[in-house]
This record gives structure tokens, C-alpha cells and sequence, in this order.
């Protein structure tokens, strides 16, 4: 028998299999994930982590509005969901554009709420992503929900809610765990624990010994694992997507990581901390420490890294391309879809504005 | 006071400044308000000033910081809180619309909630989604709320040391596309009181009434429809509740004609409510229907799109021309 504490609390130190010098762990509580997912995230890494730089690029030149970047929680990014199935949800906040890239969104389409064309780009059930959820944590009963149907209809699918630490502290958050918890509904609550919520320090956040903590209050599971360790979180979120999809229920996992940049461009972290705290996250790369350990443990010839880097020039040339034009708006759009059918007052509103713009070119 | 060129931020920030200096029960709390100064930085300098007792950061959740801000007015503070944008004060609004405007009259006047929730609004800054919204109608329809909203720097001054002083809670809504334009202004000079509006531009031909961010729209309107030969008096409301009848009711008294501009979607608005008003109280003077220039009933669209839905000069010039001018 394993007691509440046992089945409900988190390890005493984050899961990490890869150490930050590029080490495995000689007795990993997880099974290390197999060399040729390790490759395929390594390509991914590289590949979220060049669509970070060109879209914080493009904001500087004025092509998105604003990038919320998710540099060096890359980690966190694609393993959200590389450990999910064709089937399975995503719901995702606004910083987490790479792992809606990494899901197979588009990456213009991944990007439309931030370049201001649109409020969403994408058809979210094209690859089960949820609209990037710009208010904090509310994404997160409609995860539980999404959840409860396809458990209603006999499905066996499995979301992953993407939240930060910040989130944890809004009612939406307990009141998605709790629900979840109840109806046992097979969601896996990622939180990317980046140590700010903009200016706001996680000491000022939260009291609980770690955020992974707050499961047991709600008979939810917790688990950490080191955020910038893709092996460690393969195996950790993996083996809580299992558990999700077996039946036991929701589970929630805490990846301790850093929001190495600032909130957004349009943020000055160097208001509220020093540049002394940044500098041993930079140590602790996601990236880096895969390489040495992959260097060293084979696999990571030069045919793999060349491969990866194609796909990040790619990527970046994607961007580029599609963020360049003016994007083309249509007014018309601005009254099409609030109702299933339109109302007699949004027809007259869209014909005063029609009229309006035909007056303007004349 | 000296005559400064200061900000919409800047003033607001003084008048934090000065009421935390003028009463130690003011206190001011929010998201990133401390050391960031809070993302407007209406805030800044206010935690390094008056110490972290004063003024603080608190956990992400705003339903637990207006909650928290009606204990402490229960128990003698002055709270001060900031909804660090419009939409991302929904979280809030049982609080505001079940305790906050009832706790006076629940307790037959024992309880008085002294607190100041402060709310940056409306779009015009290429906001993304759930950044630009226009939620003061939700609070004005809300029994028990004071509802204001400054046009001008001076007034961003005086109404919040007003607010603040208030004995009543009181919505305080902050034009963001205001904040950053500077004008030349004596702080504390001419202080409004809470529940007047005030006539910015006189003329005899028609009225428009306007409110915060709709303002400059409506005086920038009336300068342009005096260059083509009609004289528009513009109105203020600075306080949408209460509600300034007789200043609006005179200026449409005397020109028996009336446009109300606001920023916000039209359908069961603020601006509803001014045009049943003005016909209510002043039929016998008008001239023609009051017409209103408002948002469309449509969310507030994305950055690239967010012209077609304010309010414009063109907008207001029209519907001023609408106004039946002569008998057909």
C-alpha cells in the first residue's frame, strides 16, 4: 500500500536525466527515452529555438505587434507535445507559440494573434490546439471539459493545458484541478514554472514547496521534472500521458525552468532583476546539454545537425517570408462571425462600414 | 504648483504620490505594480518611495486582489488597486458586482468600502486580444459603483485624489491611448468633484457629449466642424455615475442638438443610457433624434483591424450632419 503522500506528492528534486553538463543519471527514476526520440527533439529544439529568434526579429522590424518569446523553455515547448498522439488536445497560453509550431500549426497561422491580423489563425481542430489563451489559466477548465467529453464518448484521448507559474494563482486553476480530479477526467496540467509572472518573482507568487505541490489538495498527482532537460521531461509528461489515457485520472507536472528574456519586447526586465540571476540559466541550456550528452552517446553525426539546421533556416525563411507583406485584412470580416446567424443590426453595422470605406476611395 | 508638460501616467503617478504622502491608510496594490513600476507604470517609484507596507505586488489573481482590498476597507485602510488591463479585470467582477457595490447597502450604511479599483481601457495602442476593451457600461449598470473616467492630465490628477479621498468605492477607468499625450498643466489648480461634467468647447449649434478616451475625438470634431462654419459645444462627463444631468441637459437645452460619442460598442451602453436621458429630459428642445457615434457590437478586433471600430472625426462629422439641419 502506498500511502496519500507517496501517490500524491511530488519527488524531493526535480526529475532530470540529463544533466546540465550533458551527463545521464546514473539511477534515473525514468527510463531515458530512446536515442532516436532524443534526435527528433534535438531537430525540434533547433528548430523552436530559431523561430524564438526570427520572431523576436520580426517585432523589432515591426511585423508582429508583440512576442511573448519562450527562449530557453524550448524544452518545455516541443515536449508538451511530443508526447502526445494525433488524437490528443492541446491548450495552450500565448507563450507558448513554438509548441503550437511543433504540433504542426502553421507556422504564420501560429503567429496571426501576434502579428494583429486575427484574433486566432488556425482552425483549432485541424491539429486539436486550442486558441492561445491570452487571460491567465481560463483555458484550463475548457481542457478539463474537452477532456470529460471524449471520456463521455468513449475516446481515449488525452489534453495537455499548458499553464505558467503565474496562472497557478487565479481560481481558474483550482477550480480546473478540482474538476478534473472529480470527473477524473484524463488531463495532464503542464506547468512552466519560468520563475516570473512579468515582473513578479515565484517567491512572491506562491508559498507551497513547489508548484507540482498544489496536486494533493485535489487528490491529483504531482511530478517535477528540470524544465531544460528534454530527456527528463519526455519521460516525465510521457509517463503522465500514460496514466491520463489508462484511466487514473488527471495528473499535474511542474517543469522547473527560466524566462531567460523579458516578458515581451515590450517588457524591461532590468527593472525588476539582475542580470547576475540570468546568467547561470544560460549555463543550464536546453540545447547544450542534449548535444554534449548526444555527442558523446552517438547519433549526433554531422548528417543529423546539418539536417537541423536546414530545418531552422527553413523556418526562419518561413517566417520571414509570410511576416514581411502587410498582412491583407478584410473589414467585412469584423461582423462575420460573432453569431451562427447574423443579426439584423451587425448586417446594418457591416453595410455603415462598407459604405463608409466605398465613400474613403471615392 | 508650478505649470509642468506632463503626461496622463505621469499625473496619475502624482497623484498616488501625494495621496500615500497626504494619508498613511492609502495603500496600493496589483500585479507588477512594486518594482516594475506596473506595465503603464502609473506605479513607478511609488514602492522605493513609500516602502512595501504601501505599496506592493500580489499573487496573479484579481478577484483575489479586489477581494482582499474590501477587507482592508472594512478594516480602515484606503486601498488602491490596479486591473492591470480592462479585460483581465473580469476574473474580478463577482467581487466588484456582489460585494464591492453592495456592502454599504447590505449593512445599512455600517460598512463603507473607501477603495479605489483602477482600470486602464479602451483600445487605440494595437492591442492584442482581451487588451483594448470598453468595460465601463458593465460597472456603471451595476447599482453601488462610482464610475469615473479622466479626459485630460489635470483631471487624471484631481479626479483620482478625489476618488481616493471618496468615501464610496469607485471604478476608476484610465484611457490608455491617453496616457502617454502631455500637456502643459498646473496640478491640484482646479480639482473636479466627482459627479460634475464639464463644458470644454462652447458653441450654439449642437452638442456632443463624450467621455475619456472619446473626448480629444469629439474636441478634435468640433474644431474641424468650426472651420466649416458650426459651433459644437463639447461635454466631459468625467463621471459617468453619477450622472451629470444638468450640465448635459443644459448645453442640449441650449442647442437643441445632440451627438454622444464613446468608445464602447453601442448596444446596451453608457451611450445608451445618455441618449433615454437627454430625450427624457429634454424633448421639448431637440431639434432632431440624439444620434450616438460608438464602437460596432462586435469584439474588440485585433490591432491591424482596431481603426475601422473607434470613433473618428469623419464618424462624428457625420452623424452631426444628420441631425436635420432643415425641414424636408
Amino acid at each position: 500500500m502506498t500511502t496519500v503522500e507517496e501517490r500524491l506528492l511530488p519527488s524531493a528534486e526535480p526529475v532530470c536525466l540529463i544533466d546540465q553538463y550533458g551527463v545521464p543519471h546514473d539511477n534515473p527514476p525514468y527510463e531515458l527515452p530512446a536515442r532516436e526520440t532524443l534526435l527528433d527533439g534535438y531537430t525540434q529544439l533547433i528548430k523552436g529555438r530559431r523561430f524564438n529568434e526570427q520572431a523576436s526579429a520580426l517585432v523589432r522590424q515591426g511585423r508582429l505587434a508583440v512576442y511573448p518569446s519562450s527562449f530557453g523553455q524550448e524544452a518545455c515547448q516541443i515536449a508538451a507535445t511530443m508526447v502526445l498522439r494525433e488524437g490528443d488536445w492541446l491548450f495552450p497560453t500565448y507563450r507558448d507559440s513554438v509548441s503550437i509550431m511543433s504540433r504542426g500549426v502553421d507556422p504564420i497561422e501560429t503567429l496571426t494573434l501576434l502579428r494583429g491580423d486575427w484574433h486566432s489563425g488556425y482552425d483549432p481542430y485541424e491539429h486539436k490546439v486550442a486558441p492561445q489563451s491570452t487571460p491567465l489559466a481560463t483555458q484550463l477548465p475548457h481542457a478539463v471539459g474537452v477532456a470529460h467529453a471524449a471520456r463521455l464518448k468513449g475516446e481515449d484521448t488525452v489534453v495537455m493545458a499548458l499553464v505558467g507559474d503565474g496562472g497557478t494563482s487565479e481560481g481558474d486553476f483550482h477550480e480546473a484541478l478540482n474538476f478534473a480530479a472529480v470527473f477524473q477526467a484524463p488531463v495532464v496540467f503542464f506547468i512552466q514554472n519560468n520563475e516570473y509572472a512579468i515582473s513578479v518573482p515565484l517567491a512572491k507568487q506562491s508559498a507551497a514547496p513547489s508548484l507540482a505541490h498544489k496536486g494533493i489538495g485535489y487528490g491529483v498527482p504531482g511530478e517535477r521534472a528540470d524544465g531544460n532537460d528534454l530527456a527528463g521531461l519526455l519521460a516525465v509528461l510521457g509517463r503522465a500521458v500514460e496514466k491520463a489515457r489508462n484511466g487514473e485520472g488527471p495528473q499535474l507536472i511542474e517543469a522547473h525552468t527560466y524566462r531567460v528574456q523579458a516578458h515581451t519586447n515590450a517588457d524591461d526586465a532590468t527593472r525588476y532583476r539582475e542580470d547576475a540571476e540570468v546568467a547561470p540559466w544560460l549555463d543550464r541550456d536546453p540545447i547544450d546539454r542534449l548535444v554534449k550528452y548526444l555527442s558523446e552517446n552517438g547519433g549526433l553525426d554531422d548528417a543529423v545537425r546539418q539536417r537541423a539546421e536546414e530545418n531552422a533556416v527553413r523556418i526562419a525563411a518561413q517566417l520571414r517570408d509570410g511576416l514581411m507583406p502587410e498582412p491583407e485584412v478584410e473589414p467585412a470580416e469584423l461582423f462575420a462571425y460573432l453569431y451562427a446567424e447574423q443579426t439584423q443590426q451587425l448586417r446594418e453595422q457591416a453595410a455603415f462600414l462598407r459604405d463608409e470605406l466605398s465613400r474613403e476611395e471615392a | 504648483m508650478a505649470h509642468t508638460k506632463i503626461s496622463m501616467a505621469q499625473a496619475l503617478n502624482q497623484a498616488l504620490r501625494d495621496a500615500m504622502a497626504a494619508d498613511e491608510s492609502v495603500v496600493m496594490f496589483g500585479e507588477d505594480v512594486g518594482a516594475l513600476g506596473g506595465v503603464f507604470r502609473i506605479t513607478d517609484g511609488l514602492t522605493a518611495e513609500f516602502g512595501e507596507k504601501r505599496c506592493f505586488d500580489t499573487p496573479l489573481a484579481e478577484a483575489g486582489i479586489v477581494g482582499m482590498a474590501v477587507g482592508m476597507a472594512m478594516n480602515g485602510m484606503r486601498p488602491v488597486v490596479e486591473m492591470q488591463f480592462d479585460a483581465f479585470g473580469y476574473p474580478a467582477f463577482e467581487q466588484i458586482v456582489s460585494h464591492v457595490a453592495k456592502m454599504r447597502n447590505r449593512t445599512r450604511g455600517r460598512v463603507q468600502l473607501p477603495m479605489v479599483i483602477r482600470i486602464p481601457y479602451g483600445g487605440g495602442i494595437g492591442g492584442v486580444e482581451h487588451h483594448s476593451d470598453s468595460s465601463e457600461s458593465y460597472f456603471a449598470h451595476t447599482p453601488g459603483l462610482t464610475v469615473v473616467t479622466p479626459a485630460t492630465v489635470e483631471d487624471a490628477y484631481g479626479l483620482l485624489r478625489k476618488a481616493i479621498e471618496f468615501p464610496d468605492p469607485v471604478v476608476f477607468m484610465e484611457p490608455k491611448k491617453l496616457y502617454w499625450a502631455k500637456e502643459e498643466v498646473d496640478l491640484g489648480e482646479s480639482v473636479p468633484e466627482i459627479g460634475r461634467a464639464v463644458v470644454r468647447r462652447e458653441g450654439a449649434d449642437a452638442t456632443l457629449i463624450a467621455y475619456g478616451p472619446a473626448v480629444p475625438v469629439a474636441l478634435e470634431a468640433a474644431q474641424v466642424a468650426a472651420a466649416e462654419g458650426r459651433q459644437l459645444t463639447v461635454v466631459d462627463l468625467r463621471s459617468v455615475v453619477p450622472f451629470d444631468d444638468e450640465t448635459v441637459c443644459a448645453a442640449v437645452r441650449r442647442t437643441g442638438r445632440a451627438v454622444v460619442v464613446a468608445e464602447a460598442s453601442g448596444f446596451a451602453s453608457v451611450s445608451s443610457e445618455i441618449v433615454a436621458r437627454v430625450t427624457e429630459k429634454c424633448f421639448h428642445s431637440l431639434a432632431a433624434p440624439v444620434r450616438r457615434v460608438t464602437a460596432f457590437d462586435i469584439p474588440f478586433p485585433p490591432p491591424k483591424l482596431e481603426k475601422y471600430q473607434l470613433p473618428s472625426v469623419d464618424r462624428i462629422l457625420d452623424a452631426v450632419d444628420d441631425l436635420q439641419w432643415e425641414d424636408s
